[in-house]
C-alpha cells in the first residue's frame, strides 16, 4: 500500500541526478539580450525548461508520496514532515530527475518524428491534466478496493482515458508505457536489493498498480514539457517571421 | 475612443457592410449618401474590409423565422444539402444546430425570465443541502441505550476510546443561617469531593470474574506532554485520569483546608491554558455560585445554598460496565438522591474525527491550487467581451452551481454523499471543466459583430453545437464507464459527475448563454453611437432624449436624434480607481459594512453574555437541533426547560428568585445544556429536606465543555482522539446534604475575615460589566483610531486645496451638472478657469504654440502669456507704428524652421497685407471674426511709410521697459531653441509641427550655422524681433489686430484695413513667402494669400538681424473668388474660396493638386489635419468630406443652417458648427448624423476638440464639456461670476489639455486634469 520506504541508499540514483544535472547544465552561451535571447537561446532554454520540469517533479512527488503515506497514518505527530522528508530524501530528487529527462524528451521526440503536437495545446489543458493525474493518485491511495486486481484495473482504465482526453498521439503512449515499464522494472530491482519495500506487495514484490501511476505521470509531465516547449517553438516561429 | 473594447474590435466595427448603407440611404432619401465615395473612402481606410456573405439573412429580422421555417439556409449561410442526401449524422448535427439555435434566439431574447428560471431551479436543487451537515471535523455525537451495561462496546464502529464517566455532584447546605459566609456554600460541599474521590477510588467491584478496583479499569496515563510541566500540579500523573475539583489542591484535604482563598486558588489556574479542562468548570461553577449566592437573600436560606455539583471524569477504559453498575450503585446508595430525573440508559458517544494536520492538508491544498491554476488558465482565455471578469465569474458560477445541483440532486434521490466533498470537488470541478462555456464564448464572440445580439448568440451556439454535443456524449460514456467499475466511491464519484455533468449543461444552455448574450448587448450598446446599427436609423427621433441644452436640432434635415442607450448601460468614463472610489461613496459601502460589523458585533456580545439571550436562545435551538440525538427519535418537544422544572418543583427555586429574574440566572452552571433531556419531570415526593433536583442539565453538563475540550484534554498526555470515540456514560447523580453544622465546621479561620456578601456580587457583576466596558472602550479605541487612521489618508491623498475653490460654487450654480443615474458627477475633476487678466479691450486674436500663449486685443496690444501657468511675460503695446506696421514677429532664434505651417497661414498673411502696401489680405485670421468686427472699426489713423526704424527701436528698447520680461522670456526662449535645434540636428526638418514648409527650408547647414546666432538671440530677447513685412510702410487704417499666430518663438500678427481685405479677396491668388530672418541663412517659408499679384519680395529685417520674407512664387488666380480659408497640414495648402471650390496646393512647389468642387456656396471653414483628413464646410451648410490624396469626395452631408463656422475631426467623427448655433456631431466614416447640440445664441462658432472624447465648446461666460461618444453634458465651467452676456468667441485647446478662451477682456485658461491623464 503505502510506498514505505525503509532503506535507504545515495548511490546510484541520486549520482546519476547529479550526473544528469551536470549534463544539461553545459556552458550557455552569453545571453545576448535580457529575457527573450535567454528564452530563445536553446541551451538556456533548455535548462529552464528542465529546472522547471524538476522543480515539478520533485513537488508532485512530495505530495503523492505524502498521500501514499498518509492512507495508512491516521495519526501525526508533530514531526511526520520531517519524518517523510527524512526517510525517502532521495526519492524527490529522483523523480524530479525523471520527469525532467521525460518533459524534455517529449518535444525531443515530437520534433524528431516530425509532427508537433497539436492537440490541446493550452495551460488550462495542462491543468486539467496534472489534477486528473493526482486524482488518480488520490483515487490510487485512498479508495478502499474490493481487490488488488480492481484497484490496478480501474487505474489502468484511468491511465488510458488520461491519455486519450490529453494526448492522443502515438509516440506520446509508446513513450508512456516503455518508461512505465522500466520504471517498474527499475522499482522491482530496488525493492529486490531491499532499498525498500512495499508493505503489501502483489506482484513480484510490487503492488500491481504501479506501472499504471507510472503510465500517468509520464503522460502528465510529457504534457507539461511540450507545452513548455511550446514557447521556445513560438519564439522561433516568430524569429523567423520578423527575419 | 472606446478604452474598454479590445483592440481588434475598432476595426471591425469600421467595417460597415455594403447593405448597411443602402440600408440606410433607403430610409433616409434626403441625406443623399452618395454610395460610390462612401465605398471609395471606405476601401481606402479599411483595405480589409470584410466580405460580407450573410447579408441578406443576417439583416433581416426575421431570419429566425427563415430559419426555422424554411432550414434551406443555416443561419451562418451554409448552404445545406437536401435532406435526402445526408447521412444520418448530417441529419443529427443540422438537428442539433437547428436547435441550438433556436435555443440561442430564445436566450437573448428573454434573458431576464431565463436568469430567473435558472436561479430558481438552481435553489431548488440546492435545497436539499440543507439537510446535510455542515462539513467539517467537528465531533460528531450519537447516542447509544446501554441497557444495563451489559454490552460494553455494541457500536458497530468498534474502535472505542475512552469513556468519561460522570460523577456529579449538587451538594446543598441547609437551612441556611445569617451566620454563614458566601464561602460555605462551596467550601465544605467541595471539601465532600475528596472524600468522595476517595470512595471512587476504593470501590472494588467484585464478581464471578474476580475483583476489580478502579486502578485497573480507569485510564492509565503517563506523563503529561513534555511542554506542559506547569500543570503537573493540576492535572493526575501516572494513574487513572481523574479529573475532579480536587486536582487544584492536588487531591490533599490539607491543603484544601489549609486554602485561605479557594477562588483565588481556582482562578490562578484560569488563565493559564487549561481553560479546557476542568478549570473551567470549577471556576463556573464558583462563579455561578455567587451569582446564585447574590441572588438569593441570605436569609431566605432554606435550600439551594449550596447546589454543586463536580464533575468527575473517569477515564475509563476497559469498559467495564459492571464495575460502574457497582460503583453507581454504591454512591447512589451513600448519597441518595430522591429527585432524580435523569435517565441512566443512554450514553452519548462522540466521535472525533481524523485530525487534519498540515501533512493532511498539503495534498489537498495541491489540488486546490492546481484547480484554481486550471480556473485561471481558462478564464484568461475569455477575450473580446464586455467584461471579462464578469464571464469569468460567471462561468466558475455556473461550474459551482451544477456541482451543488448534482449534489442537492443525489440528495434528494436518497444518495447521502460519503465521501469527503473538500477532496472530491476539485476533481469534479477538472471533471465538468469550464471547456464547453470557453468554447461557447468564443464561438459567439466570433460571430459578425455587426449582427444583431440575439442572432449572434444563436448563430454563435448552432456553430460549436455539434462539438458540444459530442464532448459530452464522449465524456458521459466515460464516466458512465467509471460507473461499473463497482467500486462504490468511485461509483459515487461518477454519479455526481455525471450529474454534474447534465446539470453543467442545463446551466451553460440557459444562465451562461444568457449572461453571454447580457454581455455581447452591453457591448452593443457601447458601441452603438460609433456604428449605428441600423435599427437606430429607422425610427424617426423620439423627441428629447437628453438634457434640455440638448434639444434635438430644429426641423431642417436632421436625419434622426440618436437614442442613447439607458443611463444604467452607460459606463462612467473615470479611471478605474475613480470608478472605486465612486462605486464606495455612492453606496456608502464602508459605512454600511462598518454599521453591520458593529450590529454583528453586539449580537456577539449580547450572545455571549453568560447571563444574556444565550440562554434563551440555546433553549429554543437546541430543541429543533437535530445534533442532540441524531438517532433517538422520540424528543418529546418541550418548550422552556428551565421553567418547567421549576415549576414542576414547588419547592424549589420560585420563591427564592424574584420574578424580574426571568433568566435561568441560577441554573447557570447547567445552562443551554438541557438540549436532549428527554427526561421529563419526576413526580417528586415533598421532600422533608431542601431538595436537590436533578434535571436534563445535569446529565448534559460536559456539553458546556468547548469542543477542543476533550482532545485537548488528552493531548496533554499525548493521546489523540482523531477516528476514537468518547462515550460519555450517564451521570451518576450523588447528593450531599450538609447541616450548617458542618459547613460551618468546613470554615477556613480567614473566611469570616472577608467581606461579607455585597463582594461576590459585586464581583460577579463587576466581572460581566467589567468585560463589557472592556469591549466597550476597545470598540470605541478602535473606531477613534480608525476614524484618524482615515483622516490622516485623506490629508495624505487628497490636494491640500481641495474644495477651497471659490470658482467651484460657481460652477454648479446652474444645476445642470451631468449626473448618472446615481446622482454622481462623473468626469472632469476639478475645473478651475485661471483668468489672465491684463487686456483693456475684447481680446480679438488668440494663438499658442503650447508653450506660450499670445492674444491681441482690439487695442492693438498683444501679450505673450506661459501656457503653463498664466503668466503674462510679455507685453507689446500697441505703438501707432508697431500697429500700422501690421505685422510683426517676436522673433527668438532660428525659427525658420519653427515658423512652421499653420503659423503660415495666419501669420502670412498679416505679413501680406503689411508687407504690400498694396494690400495682402488676412484671410484666414478668422473669417468670422473679421465680418463682426469689421464694420465696428473704422481705421484709426494713418500711419508712416517707414516702419522700420520705429518698429526696431521699439523692439530694442523693449526689453528695458518691461521689467522681468526680458530674462524670463530670453530664458524660455533659449530652452525653446535648444530643443528646437535639437530636433533638427538630424537634416530632416520636418519634425517640427510643419513638416512640409520646413521641407522646402534650408539646409542643416545653414542652422548649425545659425545657432550661435541663436544663443546670442536668447541671451538677449528681443533683439530679433522684427516686423517683417513692416518695412513696407504699410498703411494701415486698422489698429486692431486681425489674425495672430504664434509658432515656435515666432509672433505673427496680421493687421488689416478694410480695404486691403477687399482687393485682397477679390483677387484670390495665392503667394508663397520664403521668409529670411538672420541674415539669408534662416529661411521661412510663408505663404500669403496677397492681393496684387505683384508683389516685390519683401525683405523684413530688423535691427541686426534681418528677416526677409521673400516671395517666392505666386499663384496668380488661384481662385476666381477671394480665398476665405487656409489652412495647411501634412505639406499640402488648402484653400477654400467664395468660388466654391477647395484647392490642394503641395507645398515644396506650390502646385496645384486639385480642385475640389461639390459645395454650393462659399466655403467657410476648412479642416485639414496631419492624417490628410480634410473637411470642408461652406455657406451652404454643407459639410464635405474629402480624400486629400485622391481628391475624391467621401461624403457630404447637410447640417446647418447658414454658414459652416467651424469645423474639427477626431478620429471617428466630425464636429461642426454653424451660424445657426448648431453643433452637429458626425460619423466620420458613415457621414451620418449621430447628434446635434444646441448652443446658445451666438457662441455656437468656438468649439475645440480635448482627447479623442471630450468636446469643448463655448458658451455664455462658460465653456462646456461633452462627451463626444455619448453627446452628453458633462461639465459646465463659468469663467467668472459675472459671467452672462459675453460670449467666449476664441477658443483654444493647447497641447496640455487646457483650453483657453476668451472672455471679454480677459483670457481664461481652463485646465482639464483629467483628461491630461488620458492623453499620457
Amino acid at each position: 500500500m503505502s510506498l514505505t520506504l525503509t532503506a535507504m541508499s545515495d548511490s546510484s540514483t541520486a549520482a546519476g541526478g547529479q550526473q544528469q544535472w551536470a549534463g544539461s547544465g553545459q556552458t550557455p552561451r552569453p545571453p545576448r539580450g535580457p529575457y527573450i535571447s535567454a528564452i530563445t537561446n536553446r541551451t538556456t532554454n533548455l535548462l529552464i525548461r528542465g529546472a522547471m520540469l524538476f522543480s515539478v517533479g520533485v513537488f508532485l512527488a512530495l505530495v503523492l508520496n505524502l498521500l501514499q503515506v498518509q492512507r495508512n497514518v491516521t495519526l501525526f505527530p508533530p514531526d511526520v514532515i520531517s519524518s517523510i522528508f527524512s526517510s525517502a530524501w532521495w526519492v524527490p530528487p529522483c523523480c524530479g530527475t525523471a520527469s525532467a529527462l521525460i518533459g524534455l524528451l517529449y518535444p525531443c521526440i515530437d520534433s524528431r518524428l516530425g509532427e508537433p503536437h497539436k492537440f490541446k495545446r493550452e495551460w488550462s489543458s495542462v491543468m486539467r491534466c496534472v489534477a486528473v493525474f493526482v486524482g488518480i493518485n488520490h483515487a490510487s491511495a485512498k479508495v478502499d478496493f474490493a481487490n488488488n486486481v480492481q484497484l490496478s484495473l480501474t487505474l489502468a482504465a484511468l491511465s488510458i482515458g488520461l491519455w486519450w482526453t490529453f494526448d492522443r498521439s502515438r509516440s506520446g503512449f509508446g513513450l508512456g508505457v516503455s518508461i512505465a515499464l522500466l520504471a517498474t522494472l527499475a522499482t522491482q530491482l530496488l525493492v529486490y536489493n531491499g532499498v525498500f519495500q512495499y508493505t503489501s506487495p502483489d506482484f513480484l514484490y510490487i503492488r500491481s498498480w504501479l506501472p499504471c501511476i507510472f503510465f500517468a505521470g509520464v503522460i502528465t509531465m510529457g504534457n507539461i514539457g511540450r507545452q513548455l516547449a511550446m514557447y521556445e517553438y513560438k519564439f522561433l516561429q516568430e524569429k523567423t517571421h520578423q527575419d | 475612443m472606446f478604452p474598454l473594447l479590445p483592440g481588434g474590435r475598432a476595426k471591425q466595427s469600421h467595417t460597415l457592410p455594403e447593405s448597411r448603407g443602402e440600408h440606410y440611404v433607403n430610409h433616409k432619401a434626403p441625406l443623399k449618401l452618395k454610395k460610390p465615395s462612401t465605398a471609395a473612402f471606405r476601401a481606402h481606410k479599411q483595405p480589409r474590409a470584410r466580405e460580407i456573405t450573410w447579408c441578406p439573412v443576417s439583416r433581416s429580422l426575421d431570419a429566425p423565422r427563415r430559419t426555422v421555417l424554411g432550414r434551406a439556409v443555416l443561419p451562418n449561410g451554409r448552404e445545406l444539402t437536401p435532406p435526402a442526401r445526408m447521412t444520418l449524422r448530417e441529419q443529427l448535427r443540422e438537428k442539433i444546430s437547428a436547435a441550438f439555435y433556436r435555443h440561442g434566439l430564445l436566450c437573448a431574447s428573454y434573458p431576464v425570465p431565463i436568469i430567473l428560471f435558472t436561479s430558481a431551479s438552481i435553489l431548488t436543487c440546492c435545497y436539499p443541502l440543507l439537510r446535510l451537515p455542515l462539513p467539517g471535523t467537528g465531533p460528531v455525537e450519537f447516542t447509544t441505550g446501554v441497557r444495563d451495561y451489559s454490552v460494553p462496546s455494541h457500536e458497530p464502529q468498534g474502535d472505542l476510546g475512552e469513556r468519561p464517566d460522570w460523577v456529579l455532584v449538587k451538594a446543598a447546605v441547609s437551612p441556611w443561617d445569617s451566620s454563614l459566609v458566601p464561602v460555605d456554600v462551596f467550601r465544605s460541599p467541595l471539601g465532600r469531593a475528596f472524600s468522595l474521590l476517595e470512595e471512587i477510588r476504593n470501590h472494588v467491584h467484585s464478581d464471578s470474574s474476580g475483583i476489580r478496583s478502579l486502578e485497573t479499569l480507569c485510564l492509565q496515563v503517563t506523563d503529561l506532554f513534555p511542554g506542559l510541566r506547569r500543570m503537573q500540579s493540576v492535572l493526575p500523573e501516572h494513574g487513572c485520569l481523574l479529573v475532579s475539583p480536587g486536582n487544584y489542591w492536588q487531591n490533599q484535604r490539607e491543603l484544601f483546608d489549609s486554602d485561605p482563598d479557594l477562588l483565588k486558588t481556582i482562578q490562578k489556574h484560569e488563565p493559564k491554558g487549561l481553560h479546557t479542562s476542568a478549570t473551567l468548570r470549577v471556576n463556573q461553577m464558583t462563579r455561578s455560585l455567587t451569582e446564585q449566592h447574590s441572588a438569593s437573600p441570605s436569609s431566605s436560606a432554606d435550600l439551594k445554598g449550596g447546589k454543586l455539583y463536580s464533575g468527575d471524569s473517569q477515564g475509563q477504559l476497559g469498559c467495564q460496565i459492571q464495575f460502574l453498575g457497582s460503583l453507581r450503585a454504591r454512591l447512589k446508595q451513600l448519597h441518595p438522591s430522591a429527585n432524580c430525573s435523569l435517565r441512566d440508559d443512554h450514553m452519548v458517544h462522540v466521535h472525533f474525527k481524523e485530525e487534519i494536520g498540515i501533512a493532511e492538508l498539503i495534498p489537498l491544498v495541491t489540488t486546490y491550487i492546481i484547480l484554481f491554476a486550471y480556473i485561471y488558465f481558462s478564464t484568461r482565455k475569455i477575450d473580446m467581451v464586455k467584461s471579462k471578469w464578469g464571464l469569468a465569474l460567471a462561468a466558475v458560477v455556473t461550474v459551482l452551481s451544477s456541482l451543488l445541483m448534482s449534489v442537492g440532486l443525489c440528495t434528494l434521490f436518497g444518495l447521502t454523499p460519503t465521501l469527503n466533498g473538500g477532496e472530491i470537488f476539485p476533481y469534479l470541478v477538472v471533471v465538468i471543466g469550464l471547456e464547453n462555456v470557453l468554447v461557447l464564448t468564443k464561438s459567439v464572440v466570433s460571430t459578425p459583430v455587426d449582427l444583431e445580439v440575439k442572432l449572434r448568440i444563436a448563430q454563435g451556439l448552432s456553430n460549436e453545437s455539434w462539438s458540444i454535443m459530442k464532448n459530452m456524449a464522449t465524456e458521459l460514456c466515460i464516466i458512465l464507464i467509471g460507473y461499473f467499475t463497482l467500486v462504490p466511491a468511485i461509483q459515487e464519484f461518477c454519479l455526481f459527475a455525471v450529474v454534474g455533468l447534465v446539470s453543467d449543461f442545463f446551466l451553460q444552455m440557459f444562465f451562461f448563454t444568457t449572461v453571454l448574450s447580457i454581455d455581447i448587448r452591453r457591448m452593443e450598446l457601447a458601441d452603438l453611437n460609433r456604428r449605428l446599427p441600423a435599427e437606430a436609423g429607422l425610427p424617426p427621433p423620439k423627441p428629447g432624449p437628453l438634457r434640455p441644452r440638448e434639444v434635438p436640432p430644429p426641423p431642417r434635415p436632421s436625419p434622426h436624434t440618436i437614442t442613447l442607450q439607458t443611463p444604467a448601460f452607460r459606463n462612467l468614463r473615470v479611471p478605474k480607481r475613480l470608478r472605486v472610489v465612486y462605486f464606495l461613496a455612492r453606496t456608502r459601502l464602508a459605512q454600511r459594512i462598518i454599521m453591520v460589523g458593529t450590529v454583528i458585533w453586539i449580537g456577539i456580545l449580547v450572545y455571549t453574555d453568560p447571563a444574556g439571550i444565550r440562554t434563551y436562545l440555546a433553549a429554543q435551538v437546541s430543541e429543533q437541533s437535530p445534533l442532540g440525538d441524531p438517532g433517538g427519535g422520540g424528543l418529546p418537544p418541550h418548550l422552556g426547560v428551565a421553567p418547567v422544572f421549576r415549576g414542576g418543583d414547588p419547592t424549589s427555586t420560585l420563591s427564592i428568585h424574584p420574578p424580574p429574574d426571568p433568566t435561568p440566572l441560577p441554573e447557570n452552571q447547567s445552562q443551554g445544556h438541557h438540549g436532549s433531556a428527554r427526561a421529563g419531570p419526576l413526580p417528586q415526593a415533598p421532600p422533608a429536606v431542601p431538595q436537590i433536583t436533578w434535571g436534563a442539565e445535569d446529565e448534559e453538563g460536559w456539553r458546556r465543555l468547548s469542543f477542543r475540550h476533550w482532545p485537548s484534554l488528552f493531548s496533554y498526555y499525548n493521546i489523540t482522539l482523531a477516528k476514537r470515540y468518547i462515550s460519555i456514560l450517564p451521570v451518576i447523580p450523588v447528593t450531599v446534604h450538609l447541616s450548617p453544622q458542618e459547613a460551618i465546621e468546613a470554615r477556613h479561620p480567614q473566611d469570616t475575615r472577608y467581606p461579607p456578601p455585597p463582594i461576590p456580587k459585586v464581583t460577579a457583576d463587576l466581572q460581566t460589566d467589567l468585560t463589557l466596558y472592556k469591549v466597550a472602550a476597545l470598540g470605541l479605541a478602535a473606531g477613534v483610531l480608525l476614524v484618524l487612521l482615515l483622516f490622516c489618508l485623506y490629508r495624505v491623498l487628497c490636494p491640500r486645496n481641495y474644495g477651497q475653490n471659490g470658482v467651484a460654487h460657481g460652477r454648479r450654480r446652474r444645476g445642470d451638472l451631468p449626473c448618472d443615474d446615481y446622482g454622481y458627477s462623473p468626469p472632469v475633476s476639478e475645473i478651475s478657469p485661471l483668468l489672465l487678466r491684463g487686456h483693456s479691450m475684447d481680446i480679438e486674436c488668440l494663438a499658442s504654440d503650447g508653450m506660450l500663449l499670445a492674444s491681441c486685443c482690439l487695442a492693438g496690444q498683444i501679450r505673450v502669456w506661459d501656457a503653463q501657468t498664466g503668466d503674462c511675460l510679455t507685453v507689446i503695446p500697441n505703438h501707432g507704428r508697431c500697429s500700422s506696421g501690421g505685422c510683426w514677429e517676436q522673433r527668438d532664434g532660428w525659427d525658420g524652421v519653427g515658423g512652421a505651417a499653420d503659423s503660415d497661414c495666419l501669420g502670412s498673411e498679416g505679413r501680406g497685407s503689411s508687407v504690400g502696401a498694396d494690400g495682402l489680405s488676412e484671410e484666414e485670421g478668422g473669417y468670422p471674426l473679421r465680418r463682426r468686427s469689421a464694420p465696428a472699426r473704422p481705421t484709426l489713423f494713418t500711419d508712416q511709410p517707414d516702419l522700420t526704424p520705429l518698429i526696431d527701436t521699439n523692439f530694442t528698447s523693449q526689453p528695458p521697459s518691461h521689467l522681468s520680461t526680458p530674462p524670463r522670456t530670453g530664458f524660455d526662449f533659449g530652452g525653446l531653441v535648444e530643443r528646437a535645434y535639437m530636433e533638427h540636428e538630424p537634416p530632416s526638418t520636418s519634425t517640427y509641427p510643419s513638416p512640409s514648409s520646413a521641407s522646402s527650408s534650408p539646409p542643416s547647414g545653414a542652422q548649425l550655422q545659425r545657432t550661435p546666432s541663436m544663443g546670442d538671440a536668447a541671451a538677449y530677447l528681443s533683439q530679433e524681433r522684427a516686423s517683417a513685412a513692416g518695412t513696407q510702410a504699410t498703411p494701415d487704417w486698422e489698429s486692431s489686430v486681425w489674425a495672430l499666430e504664434l509658432r515656435g518663438n515666432l509672433i505673427v500678427a496680421g493687421r488689416s484695413s478694410g480695404k486691403l481685405e477687399v482687393s485682397a479677396r477679390l483677387n484670390g491668388s495665392l503667394d508663397f513667402f520664403t521668409v529670411e530672418i538672420n541674415k539669408p541663412l534662416c529661411l521661412l517659408q510663408y505663404r500669403g494669400a496677397p492681393g496684387r499679384g505683384s508683389m516685390p519680395p519683401s525683405p523684413c529685417y530688423s535691427s541686426e538681424d534681418v528677416i526677409s520674407c521673400q516671395l517666392t512664387r505666386s499663384v496668380q488666380c488661384a481662385h476666381q473668388k477671394p480665398i476665405t480659408v487656409l489652412r495647411a497640414a501634412a505639406g499640402r495648402v488648402v484653400t477654400g474660396s467664395q468660388d466654391h471650390t477647395v484647392r490642394i496646393y503641395r507645398l515644396e512647389d506650390s502646385c496645384c493638386l486639385f480642385t475640389l468642387q461639390g459645395h454650393s456656396g462659399g466655403i467657410t471653414s476648412i479642416y485639414i489635419d496631419q492624417t490628410m483628413v480634410l473637411a470642408s464646410g461652406g455657406q451652404d451648410g454643407a459639410i464635405c468630406l474629402w480624400d486629400v490624396l485622391t481628391g475624391s469626395r467621401v461624403s457630404h452631408v447637410y447640417g446647418h443652417r447658414g454658414d459652416v463656422t467651424s469645423l474639427v475631426c477626431t478620429t471617428t467623427c466630425v464636429i461642426s458648427s454653424g451660424l445657426d448655433d448648431l453643433i452637429c456631431v458626425w460619423d466620420r466614416s458613415t457621414g451620418i448624423k449621430l447628434y446635434s447640440i444646441q448652443q446658445e445664441v451666438g457662441c455656437g462658432a468656438s468649439l475645440g476638440v480635448i482627447s479623442e472624447s471630450l468636446l469643448v465648446t463655448g458658451g455664455q461666460g462658460c465653456v462646456s464639456f461633452w462627451d463626444l461618444n455619448y453627446g452628453d453634458l458633462l461639465q459646465t465651467v463659468y469663467l467668472g461670476q459675472s459671467s452672462d452676456g459675453q460670449g467666449v468667441r476664441q477658443l483654444l485647446v493647447l497641447d496640455n489639455a487646457a483650453i483657453v478662451c476668451d472672455f471679454g477682456s480677459e483670457l481664461s485658461l481652463v485646465y482639464v486634469p483629467s483628461v491630461l491623464e488620458k492623453l499620457d
